[in-house]
């Protein structure tokens, strides 16, 4: 799977889940077993920088989703 | 006259202590006279809200924060903490209330221009309140609101050259002792050391790529002044190999009471005479110590390194000529499992310049423990959970007496088969030629 298709797998994936909207790091190896637990690690980030994804922190873990999406995003957008 | 009435911070004010309640209203005067006549760019009575919002919290015995948030700086994963209050139409001053962490610099040296530079950045853009430090070592700024972030950022990094700390699932801010700036017991150079490493890992440090979150500590000496071995994930601890260096005469001096030991510390009473046989030979840990006929003796080979002797008489003991480090894993504070000391990982392991042996044990760990370890699963957890001798395969060490923990009671390695010349199998019929039915 080349990069453009691996984006686009996490994409898909995470708007299949309708259940929740912030993911661990790990479940994001789960979207791309293929793929080198690193290097998904890195993509990630890339997505984050060029804004498809964003960083949830609690301060002590941090959580990746889909930019915009989930409450926490509506709340503080908000304020 | 207060914004709100808090009876009950108040009482905190009445102990013998300082009270950050005191300290609260100082800053939060301060603000409302703002003598230097700072530009304050979130609300001016920020700090009363606070206060008011804890008392609030004092009454109805719950917190009135929101944990966490999408908040930070571009291209940044970690040093920023989103905080937000629940009570925003009453409290309107901690509507947004961000945490800001700063990397510190090594071994805690400023200049008092610098913080002052710091402290004016922040009164600006912030609350002016500071935690100085914090638990993982770095400069904690308290409150401030979303448009700041980029501001505060953009200030820090092309006018301070300062960069932010770490937060999250990353590696954070690393920390050391003073070392080699002040300390004669400094087995390797800290400060060098962590501030190699510190660049060596920017991508870990902004970037959260860990399934939690994972701490360096450097200690120049088993004294342990940044206490790696408690608060770190990975405590790189400076020893040394060869013998203690011993000044004869100067142990008599001691002896004789010409020079006060523990280098004049702990001299607010009067304590006796020194007692060599008490103070220093019968409290070494390993009883491999002797001071017979005006002549102290140390057996290195059951030397623990636990610098009791060095720290009592500094003027005739000094550390061995032969330094380095040991790297111990998996110390963490109790949030599962309770709390966890570091694991001996590398008993000894050169610590010069540019570090490269460490950096490749470093790296064999994340590696492990990126592939391995749980969501919100710190290494200590992992290692209890995987064994300790798994961390030691990845890193490709072998099992040493240095491994085990009471290696004199309970000297007993799980061995695997193919460490085990024959493996498990053997031939039944050669055994019974030694070991009749």
């Amino acid at each position: 799977m080349d990069e453009t298709e691996a984006r686009q797998h996490i994409v898909d994936s995470l708007k299949a889940k309708t259940n929740k909207s912030k993911f661990y790091l790990k479940d994001f190896y789960t979207f791309l077993p293929d793929m080198k637990k690193m290097e998904v690690g890195k993509l990630v980030n890339k997505m984050v920088a060029e804004g498809t994804l964003e960083y949830w922190s609690s301060g002590s873990t941090t959580m990746i989703g889909l930019k915009g999406a989930g409450k926490q995003h509506a709340t503080e957008e908000g304020e | 006259m207060a914004k709100h009435p808090t009876p009950l911070l108040d009482q905190l004010e009445s102990g013998p202590w300082p009270s950050f309640v005191s300290d609260m209203k100082h800053a939060a005067e301060l603000r409302h006279t703002n003598p230097k006549g700072i530009n304050q760019q979130i609300p001016e009575d920020v700090i009363d809200d606070l206060l008011g919002l804890l008392e609030m919290s004092f009454e109805d015995g719950t917190t009135h924060w929101k944990h966490g948030g999408i908040v930070g700086v571009f291209g940044y994963g970690g040093g920023v903490i989103g905080r937000y209050c629940d009570q925003p139409e009453r409290f309107p001053g901690v509507a947004h209330f961000h945490t800001v962490r700063l990397a510190q610099p090594s071994g805690l040296f400023y200049k008092a221009d610098y913080l002052e530079e710091l402290c004016d950045l922040w009164d600006m853009r912030g609350s002016g309140m500071t935690n100085m430090h914090g638990s993982t070592g770095d400069i904690i700024w308290l409150g401030t609101t979303t448009p700041q972030l980029e501001e505060i950022f953009f200030e820090l990094t092309h006018k301070h050259n300062q960069d932010l700390g770490g937060s999250g699932s990353n590696l954070r801010t690393p920390a050391c002792c003073m070392g080699m700036s002040r300390c004669e017991f400094a087995c390797y150079d800290t400060q060098l050391m962590c501030h190699t490493l510190t660049n060596e890992y920017q991508d870990m440090l902004h970037r959260p790529q860990f399934p939690y979150k994972f701490k360096f500590k450097f200690d120049g000496c088993p004294n342990g002044c940044v206490a790696s071995i408690a608060r770190s994930d990975f405590s790189v601890i400076g020893t040394w190999k060869d013998d203690i260096k011993i000044d004869q005469a100067a142990v008599k001096a001691y002896v004789g009471g010409e020079i006060a030991p523990n280098a004049g510390a702990h001299a607010g009473r009067d304590w006796g005479k020194f007692d060599i046989q008490k103070e220093v030979i019968g409290l070494c840990p390993t009883q491999c110590m002797s001071y017979e006929g005006g002549k102290l003796e140390i057996d290195t080979k059951n030397c623990y390194r636990c610098m009791h002797c060095i720290n009592v008489m500094p003027k005739a003991l000094r550390i061995g000529d032969e330094r380095g480090a040991s790297i111990l894993i998996g110390a963490k504070a109790p949030i599962l499992d309770g709390a966890q000391m570091s694991s001996l990982l590398v008993p000894f392991i050169p610590a010069d310049d540019p570090f490269d042996e460490i950096k490749e044990v470093i790296e064999s760990i994340w590696d492990w423990w990126m592939d391995e370890g749980k969501n919100r699963e710190r290494l200590g957890e992992t290692l209890k959970r995987l064994g300790f001798q798994k961390a030691l395969e990845v890193c490709g060490i072998k099992a040493q007496a240095q491994h085990v923990k009471e290696p004199r009671t309970n000297p007993y390695i799980f061995w695997k088969e193919d460490e085990v010349p024959g493996g498990w199998t053997r031939d039944i019929n050669e055994y019974r030629k030694l070991h009749q039915r």
